[in-house]
């Protein structure tokens, strides 16, 4: 390289080192570092897997790791039913106006923050709520009915705030399918089904893919939505950091579970960018 | 299942039954939010007891509204306080990651790649305690070596900032990336032959091109900052932004006050992307 294009190189190479080694990478050697020491006086640390071993023994965060786990992936699942269709429609059935529009449609929600959107959950579920309130009007039942503070409103709550990071993906891709394809199914014998099943989800995985990767890692992330919508029961693993470290000020334990979160959200990307063949830089990039 | 195949009415209806439905799901807490902002009651919920203004202009207890809230008027100027740091911030590292990874071929430059989308995979809470824990490893070293107790490495502004700066970044280099790599480069190649530097080439010939990216990708930025929850609950100090103040206060009960907020934050976010579409549409 000519000394000015080396300068320019290095110039412009620095920042994005600094962001990376000190808000990135240390940061995460350092919560690692953070989560082997066990306490063993006051400022006196041993190093150890102590954490780690509480965390496998006591049954209670095991049980909520293992359910936030389930819980986020049967939340990718019932998104990408739910958008799918929705976004087939959007690239495929609507046109020129009516389909930007919709699209557009899609896109508000998001503009606004997750507590505005969960508080509209919680008005409108709550024992004081609109559906409650509809029913006993209608007459279907004769008292208040609680509708928040369950799995089936945190459900609803995360479907919602991670609808638009399903929709979009699989907007783009679906769109890029030509219609002569589907035209060519039908002529060779097929219908709704196999078309679908041959031809369009096929052609739509990579969308599907990165999609359920936004949504899956936003569910396993989320708490917002899991402590204003979900009960008693519902206790979701960031809930159990957050305490960890904000409430006892156990950040041993808690850099352990953050560790533990991490690992999970990574080892299922990985998984589903093996099974997919795909790679990350061409889901997210 | 596309226009040009007939399929039975009844699939049709269904179809056009299901989306509808979907938009009606989609609108529902928004709407729902917005029209109690005018309920005239303590409480956000039915019966309506009357339309009134009160949550956004009363100046008396118990309907004091926002504009009269001290507490959510200075969490919404410490929200664009810190949205403007990190749009600023991350737009200036991004359009730097931008021309590196556009510009150069070099040795680990895949892997710098895959490293800058990381942050996307984080989950926002563990981003927000890695950097937690390391600012306060980097202030408890300090103090127990030269006696300074540095102020600005506790949980405060700039945590918040730099945790949120973090990972928009990787968003907003993607945003101005994806235009820079439409950029045909011999309009450059010309302005080095008609005798400009490398520099003016890129002054007044790249920047003006990649404009629209980066009013967009400074909006993409303020928004999500605005918005951020998850990192910012974790490096939160005595000044809490808008959303931290609003989950303060919904913990402790909800009043329409809370609607009158959230209503002026859909109309905000929409004027902005407004703009944004309007800057983007005018090439």
């Amino acid at each position: 390289m000519r000394a000015e294009t080396r300068l320019g190189f290095i110039l412009l190479l620095t920042p994005l080192l600094l962001w990376l080694v000190l808000l990135i990478i240390i940061p995460h050697i350092d919560m690692f570092l953070i989560s082997i020491r066990e306490r063993v006086a006051v400022r006196t640390y041993e190093t150890g897997f102590a954490n780690y071993l509480t965390f496998f023994t006591e049954p209670l965060y095991l049980v909520t790791f293992m359910r936030t786990a389930l819980m986020s992936v049967l939340a990718t699942v019932m998104t990408l039913i739910i958008a799918f269709p929705v976004s087939y429609y959007i690239a495929k059935i609507a046109k020129g106006r009516l389909q930007s529009a919709l699209f557009l449609l899609c896109l508000v929600p998001f503009w606004v923050s997750e507590l505005v959107r969960t508080f509209g959950w919680m008005i409108l579920l709550r024992e004081t709520g609109i559906f409650s309130s509809l029913l006993q009007f209608i007459g279907i039942v004769d008292g208040p009915v609680e509708m928040l503070y369950n799995d089936t409103a945190m459900m609803v709550g995360l479907i919602y705030t991670s609808m638009l990071f399903m929709v979009v993906p699989l907007v783009t891709t679906l769109e890029s399918l030509d219609d002569s394809v589907i035209e060519a199914g039908y002529d060779l014998g097929g219908n709704a089904i196999t078309v679908t099943r041959e031809i369009v989800i096929p052609h739509a995985t990579p969308g599907i893919v990165s999609g359920c990767i936004v949504v899956f890692m936003l569910s396993l992330g989320n708490y917002l939505t899991p402590t204003m919508l979900g009960g008693k029961e519902s206790l979701w693993f960031t809930e159990l950091i957050y305490s960890q470290f904000i409430v006892r000020f156990n950040w041993e334990l808690g850099a352990a579970f953050g560790f533990l979160l991490l690992g999970l959200s990574s080892f299922i990307v990985w998984i589903a960018l093996r099974l997919t063949g795909q790679t990350l830089e061409k889901t997210m990039g | 299942m596309i226009p040009t195949i007939k399929q039975s009415r009844f699939a049709r209806v269904t179809y056009n039954a299901y989306i509808a439905l979907f938009f009606v799901y989609l609108a529902l807490p928004l709407v729902v939010v917005s029209v109690f902002a005018f309920n005239d009651s303590l409480f956000p919920s039915l019966p309506w007891e009357g339309f009134t203004w009160d949550w956004f202009f009363g100046d008396e207890r118990p309907k004091t509204g926002v504009f009269n809230e001290r507490g959510i008027m200075r969490s919404i100027r410490t929200s664009v306080f810190v949205a403007l740091c990190v749009s600023v911030l991350s737009v200036t590292v991004g359009t730097c990651n931008a021309f590196l990874f556009n510009r150069y071929k070099f040795r680990f430059s895949g892997v710098l790649y895959v490293l800058m989308l990381l942050p996307l995979v984080i989950p926002g809470i563990v981003l927000g305690i890695s950097i937690l824990v390391f600012s306060s490893t980097v202030a408890n070293g300090v103090e127990d070596s030269i006696g300074w107790d540095i102020e600005a490495l506790r949980p405060g502004l700039l945590l918040v900032i730099l945790g949120q700066f973090s990972f928009i970044t990787t968003i907003v280099t993607l945003v101005i990336a994806a235009r820079l790599k439409r950029f045909d480069t011999t309009l450059e190649e010309a302005a080095l032959n008609l005798g400009a530097t490398r520099l003016t080439a890129i002054r007044t010939i790249t920047m003006p091109y990649l404009g629209p990216a980066l009013i967009g990708a400074a909006v993409v930025a303020f928004l999500m900052s605005f918005e951020n929850f998850n990192t910012t609950l974790m490096l939160v100090g005595s000044d809490a932004p808008l959303t931290i103040a609003m989950f303060d206060r919904l913990k402790e009960g909800s009043t329409p006050v809370l609607n009158a907020v959230s209503l002026l934050l859909m109309i905000g976010s929409s004027l902005l992307a407004l703009v944004m579409i309007a800057f983007q549409k005018k090439e």
